[in-house]
C-alpha cells in the first residue's frame, strides 16, 4: 500500500545575520505497510515521527523540502498526486482536539470530512459513523471544547473513518489519556486495519503499539533502525535485531525497566557514522566511520553491521 | 425534559445579562463623573473668557457693566467647585443646560447634530468594516504575494495620513477639479431643509464619509490579515489541509469563522477613532454634525455645550466598547456556553 524509501526532510533556517542553515531531522527513513496491516511506528519524541505523517500527506511547512521516494498503491507520489489523495485515499487522525476548528460544531466538521472524501451523502455518513463509535446524535451539536477526552478521540477517529481512505495515519493518538480510553482508541485502530485498510500508528508508547500492531518500525534520530514483527518482542528480546530496539524493549516496566543512558542526537549535531553508535554497547571503530545500510535480517530489517543475517 | 432544560438556560442567561448590564452601568456612571470633573477643571483653567468670546465683534458696543451682568447671569463669578456641583445637580435631573452659542437647550443641539453625524459615521463605519475585512482576507490569504505587499503598503500609508489632509485632498480632486461632489455642507445652499431630496443629502455625504472610511480601513485590514495568517498556521488548519481542503476552501470553511469575531470586535472598539475623525472631517467639509459643534464650543467657551458633547461622546465610545464585549459573549460559543455551564 505505502512504501517509503530513503526519505529525508530538510528545513531551511535563518540564523542571526541572515545566514542560511539547513537542518535535516529526517534522513534515511524507510518503511512499508500493506493493506489490512497495522504498522506501529515508534521512537522517542524528536525522532521525526510526525514529520513522516506530514511528508506522506504532502503538508510539510513551506521551508521544508523532502527527498527520497514515497510510493502509494504502486504509484510514485508527487505533490499534485498527494493533493488529489489527501482526505480521500489517505486520512490523518491527529493528536488532540486542538486540531479541530474551535468554532465549528463537531458534527459539521465530520460532515465536511465526509464531503471532502467524496461521500454522496455527508449527513448520512456522519450519522452512521457517530453511531458506529458510540456518539449520540445530539453530540454532533457540541463544540470541540465541550468534548470529554474519550469523546474527542471518537470524533477524531470519525473524521478519518467516515471516508473510504485506504491508508490511515494516526499521529500519536493516545497522549495522556485514561487507560480505558487508550485501550478503546487502540481497538478502533485495529478495527480499521481489520476492515482492510492500511494503518500507520505513530506513537512513542511502545507498550501500546505492541498490543495492536502487526509489525513495528523503530525510528531513531530520523532514521529507521529496525522493522520487526510484533512476535519478536518477547522474553529478553533476543529475537530483535537492533541494539536500540532491544534497549527500548528492556526499558518497559514489565521487563527490566532499565532505561538507556544518554540522549538521541539532535538534527544539527549528528555523528558521522551510525547515529546510535555513541550510546551503543556494541559500537566499534567501523560503526563510527560510516552509516550502516538498512538490510533484511531474519524476516525483518535492521540498520546495524553487527547483526548477522 | 428538553423544554425544561431550555427554560432553565433562558433564566440563567437572563440573569447573566442582567448582571452584565448592572456592572456596565455602574462603570459608565463612574466614568462620566470623573470625565466631567476633569473636563470642567480644564475649561475653568482655560484662558478663554466666555463673555469676550460670546460678545465677539460687538465688543466695542458692550460696556464693562453689561459684561459684568452677563457674567453674573451665567454665574461665572462663583468659585469653580460650586459651579461644577451646581451643573452636576442639574445633570442629575436630566438638564444639561442651555448652549450659550446656539441659545438652545444642549440636549436639542446634541440631538440634531448627532443625527447628521450618525449618517456620516454609520456609512463610514460600514464601508471601512466591509472593505477592510475583504482586503485583509485577500491579503492574508495570499500572504507574501505582490497583492499582499500592495495592500500592506496602502494600509501603512493610510495609517499615517492625517484626516484633515486627506479631506482637503479629496476636496481638491473631486469638488474643485472634477466638480463631481459639492464643496461643503450637508445640503445645497438656498433650499429650505424640507425641500432637500435624499439624493442631494447622499451627494453631500459622499466625500466626508469616504474620508472617514478610507482612514478606518487601514486598521481593520492589517488586523484581519494578521489574524488570518495566524489561523492558517494553526493546528486545525493543518488538519483541514490533511483532509483535502485547499487554501481558499480552507479560508471559507475555517478562516472566516475564526477571524470574523475579532474583526467585529475591533470595529466596535473603533468608535473613538470614528468620533475623533468625524470632528476633523466635519470641520473641513463644514458638515453640520456633532464634531463641527464641538470646535466652536471649545473655542468660544460654551461650557454647557462642551461638557454635554464630552459626556455624549463618552457614552458613544462606551457603547461601542460594550457592544464589542457583548459580541464575544454572545457569539463565541466557548465563552457563551462556558458561562452557562
Amino acid at each position: 500500500m505505502l512504501s517509503v524509501r530513503n526519505l529525508s526532510i530538510t528545513f531551511a533556517m535563518y540564523e542571526a545575520g541572515l545566514r542560511r542553515r539547513a537542518i535535516t531531522p529526517i534522513a534515511g527513513l524507510d518503511l512499508d505497510v500493506r493493506a489490512g496491516e497495522l504498522l506501529g511506528v515508534i521512537g522517542a519524541s524528536g525522532s521525526g515521527k510526525s514529520l513522516l505523517a506530514h511528508a506522506v500527506l504532502g503538508i510539510l511547512p513551506s521551508n521544508a523540502s523532502a527527498a527520497g521516494q514515497i510510493w502509494f498503491k504502486g504509484e510514485l507520489l508527487t505533490p499534485a498526486r498527494q493533493e488529489a489523495l489527501r482526505g480521500k485515499e489517505i486520512a490523518l487522525i491527529p493528536q488532540s482536539v486542538g486540531f479541530l476548528d474551535p468554532l465549528m460544531r463537531v458534527g459539521r466538521q465530520v460532515r465536511r470530512a465526509a464531503q471532502l472524501s467524496g461521500a454522496s451523502s455527508p449527513v448520512e455518513a456522519q450519522r452512521r459513523i457517530f453511531e458506529r463509535y458510540g456518539l449520540r446524535p445530539q453530540d454532533a451539536r457540541l463544540y470541540p471544547f465541550q468534548l470529554s477526552g474519550g469523546m474527542a478521540r471518537r470524533v477524531l477517529v470519525s473524521t478519518a473513518a467516515v471516508g473510504q481512505a485506504s491508508l490511515i495515519i494516526a499521529d500519536e493518538p493516545t497522549p495522556g489519556l485514561h487507560p480505558e480510553v487508550v485501550a478503546e482508541t487502540l481497538r478502533h485502530m485495529r478495527e480499521l486495519a481489520d476492515e482492510g485498510r492500511a494503518v500507520l500508528l505513530i506513537t512513542h508508547d511502545v507498550g501500546a503499539a505492541l498490543t495492536v500492531a502487526d509489525r513495528i518500525a523503530v525510528f531513531y534520530a530520523g532514521t529507521t533502525v529496525e522493522v520487526a514483527p510484533v512476535a519478536d518482542f518477547q522474553g529478553d528480546g533476543a529475537a530483535l535485531r537492533h541494539p536500540y530496539t532491544r534497549a527500548l524493549w528492556r526499558a518497559l516496566p514489565q521487563n527490566e525497566f532499565i532505561s538507556l543512558p544518554g540522549a538521541q542526537p539532535t538534527p544539527d549535531d549528528l555523528p558521522a557514522g551510525c547515529l546510535f553508535a555513541p550510546r551503543c554497547p556494541l559500537a566499534t571503530a567501523e560503526c563510527r566511520a560510516a552509516r550502516p545500510e538498512l538490510r533484511p535480517v531474519r524476516g525483518g530489517w535492521a540498520r546495524c553491521i553487527h547483526v548477522e543475517s | 425534559m428538553v423544554g425544561a432544560g431550555f427554560s432553565m438556560l433562558d433564566v440563567s442567561f437572563t440573569m447573566l445579562m442582567l448582571s452584565f448590564v448592572i456592572k456596565k452601568a455602574a462603570r459608565l456612571a463612574a466614568l462620566l463623573l470623573m470625565l466631567s470633573a476633569v473636563a470642567f477643571a480644564l475649561v475653568s483653567l482655560s484662558p478663554i473668557d466666555p463673555v469676550t468670546a460670546y460678545v465677539g465683534a460687538d465688543m466695542l458696543r458692550v460696556g464693562p457693566e453689561q459684561r459684568a451682568r452677563i457674567a453674573e447671569r451665567w454665574g461665572l463669578d462663583d468659585p469653580p467647585v460650586e459651579r461644577y456641583l451646581r451643573w452636576l445637580g442639574q445633570v442629575a435631573q436630566g438638564d444639561l443646560g442651555v448652549s450659550m452659542i446656539y441659545r438652545q437647550p444642549v440636549i436639542e443641539v446634541i440631538g440634531q447634530r448627532f443625527l447628521a453625524s450618525l449618517g456620516l459615521m454609520g456609512a463610514a463605519w460600514l464601508c471601512s468594516g466591509v472593505l477592510g475585512f475583504a482586503l485583509g482576507v485577500l491579503a492574508g490569504g495570499s500572504a507574501g504575494s505582490v497583492f499582499d505587499r500592495l495592500v500592506r503598503w496602502f494600509a501603512y500609508v493610510l495609517a499615517s495620513t492625517p484626516t484633515f489632509w486627506l479631506a482637503l485632498l479629496l476636496l481638491i480632486v473631486f469638488s474643485v477639479e472634477l466638480r463631481w461632489t459639492p464643496i461643503c455642507c450637508a445640503m445645497p445652499a438656498g433650499i429650505a431643509p424640507e425641500d432637500v431630496t435624499l439624493a442631494q443629502r447622499l451627494h453631500h455625504l459622499i466625500l466626508p464619509a469616504a474620508t472617514l472610511s478610507i482612514l478606518g480601513v487601514a486598521n481593520i485590514t492589517l488586523h484581519t490579515r494578521q489574524k488570518l495568517i495566524a489561523v492558517l498556521e494553526s493546528d486545525y488548519a493543518l488538519f483541514a489541509r490533511a483532509q483535502g481542503e485547499t487554501r481558499w476552501s480552507l479560508i471559507r470553511q475555517h478562516g472566516l469563522r475564526n477571524i470574523a469575531l475579532p474583526a467585529v470586535t475591533l470595529q466596535f472598539a473603533s468608535f473613538s477613532e470614528l468620533f475623533g475623525g468625524s470632528v476633523l472631517a466635519e470641520q473641513v467639509f463644514a458638515y453640520p454634525g456633532l464634531g463641527q459643534a464641538a470646535v466652536p464650543a471649545g473655542l468660544r467657551g460654551d461650557v454647557p455645550l462642551l461638557l454635554g458633547i464630552v459626556l455624549f461622546s463618552a457614552v458613544f465610545v462606551f457603547t461601542g466598547n460594550t457592544l464589542a464585549d457583548l459580541a464575544y459573549q454572545l457569539l463565541d460559543p466557548r465563552i457563551r456556553l462556558a458561562q452557562l455551564a
